[in-house]
């Protein structure tokens, strides 16, 4: 069956650059756990090849073993050939239409694509935390369905107060404007990860930038489009588009690995020149912070910590040492480093709930290896993998309150400022 | 038997997960480090030796042939399943089993990553040194099926000289156990040696004890650069003639260094003939960076434009940047590549890369050379492109142009990649028809109803013409419209 393959079949070239070395296999999460080919890059490679000419059909083996990759892009960073598993597997699952089972689809559109639902859900999910939602998830099978009873555990503190983007406008309190920023505030970063944004506004204004809130923007399609929903990806995509005028800052700063590099990939999505400029306007907030040059923070964080490495980070867009870098300079921090900080935690955005299996254990591996260096804190830079520790040190610790402490990095870079108070912004308009 | 069943047996013995004979799992398997592609019947993830020989035994059984498989990164088509057969995938099989620091030796299950081991024993104090460049992929179950070298193979040798003893399985089933932890050790026939390089012709290689060697723990790098390739080839003489027997001496030719310089823009010089990458380690730094300087002063004072040394590791990286990007730049370069894998004499060096040269003008192919100027072992990379018409036929004729060049020089045709599918019908004009004769002998007295990884390393008899375009590929020819 070759007949709906379009976008795939576009790819053909791309899923032709591969040389069949086999040095991807290293770094394959699902290979590493497996040791299977069908579960490496360059099998999928073979598989998606041989289907779109024709000398494989789509059964269910071939899907279960594509569904299987995390797209954590440690295969296209490592590549010699220069072949690119995210856009391969965007357009498989574009293809297919039915990567994700229905109630994630359902989720993903219903709720991610409209915020006011999100934030009124959030808030719901808030009132009751995770007490009432376990009672619930075992009194109802339904719940069972919508997979809610494995939700539970990711579930972090909610926050019942939202960032909505209204073109909110927030100026370093003091010293002059040094650059002029806009934010992307997302979907679960301006609503379950609030606060961590709030930080980020903190930090970045502690760092003389002026940090606008750009109205109309919404979440960034990323889950969408690795999802298989390619229509309602490319419909946030140009929201975005429509919503941030690259023109006007600096740069467009965002605090989750994930959505940043949707971003910086919407010109393959959105071809305009607008979409474009801003893919190239994007930063990561941890390489932006780097890039400018850091201002020192006073205050101290007596902390022994490690940092994970978010697949969208490190390999999609090749940023390890700005992180290590800026956690360096916090003082009384201590960095140590965890054995394969880039090895994906099972994340990989609904992953972890759609492909329990090789989530559990890569999950069980990263809190093996966190658990191993001792640290009191494990630092990252994506809510996905903020979940996914939570859910795993949760695990290790047996209980409620996770074995080692989970943070954002700005979080970390705002409690050093905030250790040393100061004002930092003011809010002049929104 | 029929199909059901001998999914059923194999089963029985490794469990259902470790069967792979769904269609896609099929085409996963059909691959290597080549362009070749073709399907097995069935493959198979033992996790021990004896799953390993009763597998072997229940193929015995059906007259199945067998085809071992570590991380399929064979350069020369050794784990491609021509016609067919079972696939048995040694990958699961990845334990250290033992580094035994008091007697200097490793004990490693086949599946084994060669990098994973280094980081090992290197944990300990100790050294595993030959380092193919796949040494992040590929396991040391094919590197001794392989022979395999790397740029460290004129200091310390290749992987036949750590193999101390091994465990195979042998085509009826047996387990056959050979050597072990003796660094001397001539009783009776060295059959453990018999299996290195083997290519899995003789046997499934499923345990292997290694010597190791203390870790050096200093290391010092130079890079030279030459207008002329001769001079490259003087110094590498002068070098050796002076008392130095250094690590590594790699050599770049001039349009290795053009495909380098496209892909990084370091400001490599493009008029450049050839790049020389020179390296020592040892316990002493002062004698270390002696050696390196005094090999630096030796290519300066043979016709080196420029030469920088390197005593710390930023520095050394540095050094390296050109040399670590030859495959990523290749990789880029062309839709398809052949790299071939030639040895000639140390002293023929600049006469082959002449050749290559002449050969890549003739059928209108770039054809990079770099390898190991030490020890001869230099690899070609033709550069082609099959979608092209007729293109594989230009493709087999400068082949063959290569490896007759390397035989007229007292060369051979692989150092360290091995015969495969690849070179197989130039075998007999390597070896002499004797040679390849007594081989024969041996296959078939280990390996009597020829079993075991078929169609590989002898001569098919369908002579040197068209010996490429034989092998079978899927779908390499154009995108479906």
């Amino acid at each position: 069956m070759t007949g709906g393959l379009n976008l795939l079949r576009e790819q053909y070239d791309n899923l032709s650059a591969c040389i069949r070395c086999g040095l991807c296999l290293s770094v394959c999460p699902t290979y590493q756990v497996s040791f299977k080919e069908e579960e490496g890059p360059r099998g999928r490679i073979a598989m998606l090849k041989a289907l779109v000419e024709g000398h494989l059909n789509l059964t269910s083996d071939l899907l279960e073993h594509e569904l299987n990759c995390l797209v954590c892009e440690a295969c296209t960073a490592i590549c010699p050939a220069g072949y690119r598993m995210e856009p391969a597997q965007i357009a498989f699952r574009a293809d297919i239409r039915d990567a994700a089972p229905w109630p994630v689809r359902f989720g993903l559109d219903y709720f991610l694509g409209n915020l006011g639902r999100l934030r009124r859900l959030v808030r719901l999910l808030a009132l009751g935390q995770r007490a009432w939602l376990v009672s619930l998830a075992s009194r109802t099978g339904l719940v069972d369905v919508l997979g809610l009873r494995r939700l539970t555990r990711f579930l972090p503190d909610l926050p019942t107060t939202f960032i909505v983007p209204r073109g909110q406008v927030w100026r370093p309190a003091a010293g002059p404007v040094r650059y002029r920023v806009a934010l992307l505030t997302g979907c679960v970063m301006s609503t379950v990860f609030a606060g961590v944004t709030r930080a980020t506004i903190r930090v970045l204004t502690a760092n003389g930038c002026e940090v606008v809130a750009p109205a109309g923007q919404g979440c960034c399609g990323a889950l969408h489009l690795h999802g298989g929903l390619f229509d309602s990806g490319l419909r946030l995509v140009e929201n975005n588009v429509r919503a941030f005028n690259p023109d006007e800052f600096d740069a467009i700063i965002v605090n989750s690995a994930g959505c940043g590099t949707a971003l910086k990939t919407y010109d393959h999505y959105a071809g305009s020149p607008r979409a474009a400029a801003l893919a190239r306007k994007t930063r990561d907030v941890t390489e932006f912070l780097d890039e400018i040059g850091l201002k020192p923070p006073a205050g101290e964080v007596p902390v022994t910590a490690t940092y994970q490495d978010a697949c969208h980070l490190a390999h999609a867009q090749r940023i390890t040492a700005a992180p290590r870098r800026l956690l360096r300079a916090i003082p009384g921090l201590r960095l140590v480093e965890m054995a394969e900080p880039a090895l994906c935690c099972g994340s990989a955005g609904v992953y972890n709930v759609t492909r329990p299996g090789f989530a559990d254990a890569l999950m069980r591996r990263k809190a093996r290896n966190i658990l191993a260096t001792r640290a009191e804190m494990v630092i990252t830079a994506n809510p996905g993998c903020y979940l996914q520790l939570l859910a795993g040190l949760r695990e290790a610790a047996g209980g409620d309150r996770p074995a080692v402490e989970v943070r954002f990095l700005v979080e970390v870079l705002d409690q050093a400022y905030q250790a040393a108070p100061q004002a930092v912004f003011v809010e002049v308009r929104g | 038997m029929n199909r059901e069943k001998l999914i059923g047996a194999l089963a029985t013995i490794v469990g259902d997960e470790w069967v792979h004979h769904r269609p896609s799992e099929l085409v996963a398997y059909s691959i290597d480090g080549t362009f070749q592609q073709a399907l097995p019947d069935l493959v198979v993830s033992p996790a021990t030796t004896e799953q390993v020989a009763a597998v072997v035994r229940v193929a015995a059984g059906v007259g199945m042939p067998v085809i071992p498989r570590g991380a399929g990164t064979s350069l020369a088509g050794g784990t491609i399943p021509l016609g067919g057969g079972l696939v048995v995938n040694l990958a699961r099989m990845n334990r250290i089993l033992e580094v035994d620091k008091a007697n200097g030796v490793a004990v490693v299950e086949a599946g084994v990553v060669t990098a994973e081991l280094q980081r090992a024993v290197e944990r300990e104090g100790l050294f595993y040194p030959p380092d193919p460049a796949s040494l992040n992929q590929s396991t040391i179950g094919g590197n001794v099926a392989t022979n395999a070298g790397g740029p460290r193979c004129l200091k310390y040798g290749v992987t036949r000289d750590y193999v101390l003893g091994l465990t195979v399985v042998l085509a009826d089933g047996r387990i056959l156990r050979l050597g072990g932890k003796l660094i001397k050790n001539k009783t009776g026939y060295q059959l453990a040696q018999l299996f290195v390089g083997s290519e899995g012709t003789l046997g499934i290689i499923t345990e292997v004890t290694l010597k190791l060697l203390p870790r050096p723990r200093y290391r010092a790098t130079a890079l030279a650069i030459f207008p002329r390739l001769d001079d490259a080839a003087r110094s590498v003489n002068g070098i050796l003639a002076a008392g130095i027997l250094p690590v590594t001496l790699e050599l770049m030719d001039n349009l290795t260094i053009n495909v380098v310089e496209d892909y990084l823009q370091a400001g490599l010089p493009r008029e450049a003939e050839a790049l020389l990458i020179l390296e020592q380690d040892g316990n002493h730094p002062e004698a270390v960076r002696d050696e390196v300087e005094q090999m630096a002063a030796i290519c300066g004072e043979l016709g080196a434009s420029t030469v920088q040394v390197a005593t710390d590791e930023a520095d050394r990286q540095r050094l390296w940047q050109a040399r670590r990007a030859v495959s990523p730049a290749l990789g880029r370069r062309g839709r398809n590549k052949l790299g071939e894998d030639i040895v000639v004499p140390r002293s023929a060096i600049p006469e082959m890369v002449r050749r290559v040269r002449q050969i890549g003008q003739e059928y209108g192919f770039e054809i990079p050379v770099f390898g190991h100027a030490g020890d001869g072992n230099l690899h070609p990379n033709i550069i082609f492109d099959l979608r092209r018409p007729g293109e594989l036929a230009r493709v087999e004729q400068a082949a063959a142009a290569i490896f007759r060049a390397a035989l007229e020089l007292g060369g051979t045709l692989t150092g360290e990649h091995g015969i495969g599918t690849l070179k197989r019908e130039f075998l007999t004009e390597a070896l002499g028809p004797d040679a390849v004769e007594v081989m024969g002998r041996l296959k078939a007295a280990l390996d009597p109803k020829g079993l075991f990884n078929p169609h590989k390393m002898f001569p098919e008899g369908d002579g040197v013409e068209g010996f490429l375009r034989q092998l079978p590929l899927l779908g390499t020819a154009e995108a479906p419209g």
